[in-house]
């Protein structure tokens, strides 16, 4: 258990920019959310999961739409309220804390600010350890868990609990609300009891996130050892490539963002080129030919001098970025897992290896 | 007529005549002073006594001015004001200047967030609360307050209930009050266009000052039959009375002058313009004659904003930069610089500093000083140099495009004798004799304009329409700020479709600009 203020969440939303993996969106306007309620109702209280009974409701919280909405609404500030009542009413129990169900971009944050606002702890645990682009990619669907009963409250005092066959179906229908309730709104999903997100839950991610966003912060304070180095050290990364961005190429289907970002090697990779494919996350980074890293490992882009992410909607020409690899949760790397978020899943006509194996005999150094 | 661009820079004053054919008559430097005005009217004189023109024959006068960066960055002289956000029951989660810094944040002294705003079709999300508005107003009064920043919700979409509460504010606050309203400043994004606002309403006094001071200055040396206006950000003017209303528009109008004036004297309409001063060099693009626009938020004094602001990166390179030999043999120069000591310190001027300015002497590239001061450097060693100083420009050049196709440079700025002219990735490298005073051209051809941003759906009206609707309420806007309307031209146009809306909805963005009246 420890208090998360201010500056931990400063921290934390630079680590979760570089978890969203190029996806999840600009963690500012939820930063900003987090920072706004922990001011006016006091620091938060992190569990660690083991410090959360078996049979006691965890929720996680998140938005639900248009990010660029979200930049103009915000939150109110009672929806959190809304959803506790909603919740705890239709469980006939008391919420006893929320959690992030992604890691990456403004989801890691609105948590934070719920959490301050109904006075409860969050727990150190997400679904994902990074961002995905849909509702059933998260560790709990492996364990059994549905993202039904979901509910969804706007910033007016609407709200609205659904029970649906599939999350197929949960997609439908709160997208259909989403957009009449003005096409952002705070939803609670995957709610569960303790024992289950101890046993499939990404214990330590908030923790995690916040130890990236104090080494981005502080990679030039290295003494005796070069930035680049402490980076890789302090996130366990795999340096795959560095490159001056050649060449983006984009496209909308489907509400998603696909594409391929081309890179030309500088300094040491000077003549070898590389590429990245994307849907709203990074899928697969490509070195000379040689697929060096696929989903579900995070692959991340990183500014080569402040080593700040770079998310997808941010690629252009010219910039020069370090390509990075980092492991990702156990859990997705069992057939169950691989089933929902490996490459094939993407379309990515090759087997899963995990990232470390790819990398052997020199892409980098960890 | 003649026209007369004024530029206030950090180190420089500018002034330049301009004839009506958009001739360059005279061009005079000054060193810009602490109190801005005495610069202003030492480059002004020295502009009207070499040139010898006759003062009355003077129909326009434009001032480029840094003063509202200063103010913010320096928090000097920025005025006590009342913040009003129109969003709740939205947006009450991030309470207004969250972020900001202590000192800054003190500028507010009252902040209200009451009811009211909009959807982003354009529904309403709650009715305007009348009531707090005009109560909010009356404690602001009673305070002694004299400036208001309002923001609303979907501003962008609709502005309704910021042009009531505008209104309401002069009825309770008097007419004499300054408003600023969001819809009138920033983009999408309430946050970062909200902090504009702010910003711009706490500019009032400082935004009063430099506009009297350049009145005053002109009426001083007999300037009296000239129009006068202020330098924008977009490469377009804006009047006296608009620019004490925003004067926030004016930061950054220095490079954005400088990228305009070498499109002008170059005359090319699309190139990469590099402004060589003496300790930086700022890189900006002209596309279609105007400056390129800065796609992501644009931080002043710490403060995240999202009014509109030119592309432009900023190197530490200049005349001044200082070359050092490393122990391993490299050569690097700069980001330190001898600044505006130039002609003291450097080799070439009797100094004891090498610069890039002594380099490109050593090198034969420019004549300047005395160049037997310089023959006692290796060659060798100012060959690296060279390399160095082109390393920096290459890469800047490159952050600056947008694909690897080779683009046209222009050089301009005092400094830009110490670049070389066969730059990688380029296809043609211009300079312009009056490319020391760019700036002041810049300022002095300017024209005037108006944008209109909406969220379309174009299920409901097809995409061809839409933007002929936009295109027309464009030009109708630039008409509206000053422009003939047959010299009206579109400058830029852009629909960006938004991927979690029903349909087909899409931001619809279009900037016309005309020539004055």
């Amino acid at each position: 258990m420890r208090k998360i203020g201010i500056p931990e969440i400063k921290d934390i939303a630079l680590g979760a920019a570089l978890l969203g993996a190029g996806g999840g969106g600009d963690p500012y306007v939820g930063k900003l959310v987090a920072i706004g309620a922990v001011q006016e109702c006091g620091p938060v209280t992190l569990l660690d999961p083991q410090e959360v009974p078996d049979d006691a409701l965890v929720v996680p919280i998140a938005m639900m739409g248009a990010p660029t909405v979200l930049c103009e609404k915000a939150i109110g500030g009672s929806e959190y309220q809304a959803l506790y009542d909603i919740v705890s009413t239709f469980y006939g129990k008391p919420l006893y804390a929320v959690m992030p169900i992604e890691a990456g971009g403004v989801n890691s944050m609105l948590p934070i600010a719920a959490a301050a606002r109904l006075g409860l702890p969050m727990v150190d645990c997400d679904g994902m350890g990074r961002a995905f682009p849909e509702l059933q990619m998260v560790t709990f669907t492996i364990g059994g868990g549905s993202a039904t009963p979901m509910a969804l409250v706007d910033e007016k005092g609407n709200s609205c609990i659904f029970r649906t066959v599939t999350n197929k179906w949960t997609e439908e229908l709160a997208r259909s609300v989403t957009m009449s309730c003005g096409g952002s709104v705070s939803v609670s999903l995957y709610s569960m009891e303790g024992k289950m997100m101890k046993e499939y839950g990404v214990s330590g991610i908030v923790t995690r996130s916040q130890k990236l966003g104090s080494a981005i912060r502080r990679v030039k304070e290295a003494t005796d050892e070069t930035p680049e180095e402490a980076f890789l050290r302090i996130t366990e990364g795999y340096r795959l490539f560095k490159g001056k961005i050649g060449d983006v190429l984009r496209e909308v289907r489907g509400g998603f963002n696909f594409g391929k970002v081309v890179l030309d090697g500088i300094g040491e990779y000077k003549g070898q080129s590389a590429y990245v494919e994307f849907q709203n996350e990074n899928l697969t980074a490509t070195v000379e030919g040689k697929l060096l890293a696929t989903t579900p490992d995070l692959i991340c882009l990183v500014d080569t001098e402040t080593f700040t992410p770079v998310p997808t909607d941010a690629l252009k020409y010219g910039k020069r970025v370090m390509v990075i690899g980092l492991k990702c949760f156990p859990l997705w790397r069992t057939k169950e897992g691989l089933e929902l978020v490996g490459p094939r899943y993407f379309g990515v006509d090759t087997d899963y290896i995990p990232l470390e194996e790819r990398c052997k005999g020199g892409c980098g150094d960890v | 007529m003649y026209k007369l661009g004024i530029d206030v820079g950090g180190t420089n004053t500018d002034a330049v005549l301009i004839d009506e054919k958009l001739n360059v008559v005279e061009e005079v430097k000054q060193h810009t002073t602490a109190n801005i005005y005495d610069g202003i009217l030492n480059a002004l004189r020295a502009v009207l006594t070499v040139s010898g023109v006759d003062r009355r024959e003077i129909g326009q006068a434009m001032l480029g001015t840094t003063q509202c960066t200063n103010a913010i960055v320096e928090r000097k002289s920025l005025a006590p004001i009342g913040v009003l956000r129109i969003g709740a029951p939205a947006t009450r989660g991030i309470p207004p200047m969250v972020d900001w810094a202590e000192d800054l944040k003190k500028v507010a002294v009252k902040t209200a967030v009451i009811s009211g705003g909009f959807e982003y079709d354009g529904k309403e999300l709650a009715a305007f609360d009348e009531k707090a508005a005009a109560a909010f107003f009356r404690e602001l009064k009673a305070e002694g307050i004299m400036s208001v920043a309002i923001s609303c919700v979907f501003s962008t979409v609709r502005n309704d209930h910021e042009l009531q509460a505008m209104k309401l504010c002069k009825e309770v606050m008097g007419e004499d009050v300054h408003v600023s309203i969001s819809s009138e400043i920033g983009s999408m994004g309430l946050i970062e266009r909200e902090n504009a606002t702010i910003l711009n309403a706490a500019l009032y006094k400082v935004a009063q000052s430099f506009t009297e001071g350049f009145a005053r200055s002109l009426a001083d040396e007999g300037v009296t039959n000239a129009q006068v206006y202020l330098s924008q950000n977009d490469g377009t003017l804006m009047t006296m009375d608009y620019a004490r209303r925003y004067p926030i528009l004016t930061i950054a109008c220095g490079p954005t002058n400088s990228i305009r004036g070498a499109g002008y004297l170059s005359q090319i309409k699309n190139a990469i313009v590099i402004d060589v001063g003496g300790t930086t060099t700022d890189l900006g693009v002209i596309q279609n004659g105007f400056p390129r626009e800065s796609g992501v938020s644009v931080t002043i004094g710490g403060v995240r904003t999202n009014f509109r602001m030119p592309d432009v990166v900023s190197i530490g390179l200049g005349g001044g930069s200082i070359v050092r030999e490393k122990s391993d043999g490299t050569v690097t120069v700069g980001p330190d610089s001898v600044g505006y000591q130039i002609t003291e310190k450097a080799l070439c001027f009797g100094g004891d500093v090498c610069t890039a300015t002594d380099i490109a002497v050593r090198l034969g590239m420019t004549e300047l000083g005395d160049k037997t001061r310089v023959q006692h450097l290796d060659e060798a060693f100012a060959r690296k140099a060279l390399a160095a100083v082109r390393a920096l420009c290459e890469d800047a050049i490159d952050a600056m495009k947008i694909s690897s196709e080779a683009v046209d440079v222009i050089l301009v700025g005092g400094g830009s004798i110490v670049l070389p002219e066969d730059l990688a990735g380029t296809k043609s490298v211009t300079k312009h004799k009056f490319g020391g005073v760019a700036n002041a051209i810049g300022s002095a051809i300017s024209k005037v304009s108006g944008t209109f941003e909406q969220l379309i759906d174009y299920n409901e009206l097809p995409r061809e329409k839409a933007l002929e609707k936009a295109r027309a309420e464009a030009v109708e806007l630039a008409v509206a700020a000053g422009a003939i309307r047959e010299t009206v031209e579109i400058i830029d146009a852009e629909d960006v479709p938004l991927q979690y809306y029903p349909g087909n909805t899409c931001r619809v963005k279009i900037k016309a600009a005309g020539d004055l009246a």
